[in-house]
């Protein structure tokens, strides 16, 4: 989870941030690390550039982007898989 | 009758080196804009970390605005709707658009999308201040403080304006200058008279 930490840091510009200054469980938005729709986008563009996934259900989103360990874990089940058309 | 309004404070950024009031206050050797743009906001002690996340024209405006309004004595004068903003340049987003394109072929970047329109930089300076009056940009050949003056003193008797920030937000590649005006109602004995003559010094008075 650090390497995604760290990921997540340089795709969104989070220069005051370090990898250890996010909680594995902290919400990545709204009352936890402050994110936005954008960051949300850049988020998505971080799974298709870095791990080969494409998000093609937006009700994972959500799901999938409510912590590092969520990231973690919807990276961990769907890498490798081929996205459903 | 018409009412006098003033120049109350001017910052200036230009040749790597930043004015406040006319008077040099920071000064750097060129680098890459980003990266001067970026010392800077250390430099001042800006805390407002989605500075990171603008684009190079936007930071350069917000640095621009942050070092004119240090004070924030605004804050007490005026409420948020009292507050307009005018803001003018010559590349319009060009700086953004291109970087933008160069995404496309792989994957588009929606953090670089959002601004590619000029008038975002605006939309930064109004959130970050909680300016809610009416404001405007424009794209110019080259700095025109005629217009600058007669716009900005049409939205003081068109609009319920107690003051404004008005400038030149410039940006393209390598090179980048911004200047920033405060314009209000009234003025210690030390400031200018809003004219497009004393715009034009200002504007002027570094491009020795």
């Amino acid at each position: 989870m650090a390497d995604l930490k760290k990921q997540i840091i340089a795709q969104l510009n989070l220069k005051d941030l370090k990898p250890e200054d996010i909680g594995d469980d902290q919400p990545l938005f709204v009352e936890g690390l402050g994110l936005d729709s954008i960051d949300a986008l850049e988020l998505i563009v971080l799974l298709q550039q870095e791990y080969h996934i494409k998000l093609s259900n937006a009700d994972d989103g959500p799901k999938a982007f409510k912590s590092v360990r969520t990231m973690a874990e919807y990276i961990t089940t769907h890498q490798g898989q081929k996205t459903p058309k | 009758m018409q009412t006098e309004r003033y120049i109350t404070r001017s910052s200036r950024i230009r040749g790597y080196s930043i004015y406040l009031n006319s008077k040099l206050i920071y000064g750097k050797s060129p680098t890459a804009p980003g990266d001067f743009l970026n010392q800077a906001y250390q430099d001042f002690h800006i805390n407002y970390p989605k500075f990171h996340k603008m684009d190079n024209m936007s930071k350069l405006g917000l640095l621009a605005s942050e070092i004119l309004l240090k004070d924030q004595l605004y804050k007490t004068r005026y409420q948020p709707y009292e507050m307009g903003v005018l803001l003018m340049n010559a590349s319009a987003s060009l700086d953004t658009d291109i970087k933008y394109y160069k995404t496309v072929s792989e994957i588009p970047s929606p953090a670089l999308f959002v601004y590619t329109l000029p008038n975002i930089v605006i939309g930064e300076i109004c959130i970050r201040n909680n300016f809610k009056g009416e404001n405007a940009f424009f794209v110019f050949k080259q700095f025109d403080a005629t217009f600058m003056a007669q716009y900005v003193t049409n939205l003081f008797e068109n609009n319920d304006l107690e003051a404004c920030l008005c400038g030149w937000v410039e940006l393209l590649e390598e090179n980048f200058e911004a200047m920033m005006l405060l314009v209000e109602k009234s003025g210690s004995s030390d400031a200018m008279a809003f004219s497009k003559e004393n715009i034009n010094k200002i504007y002027g008075e570094e491009n020795g």
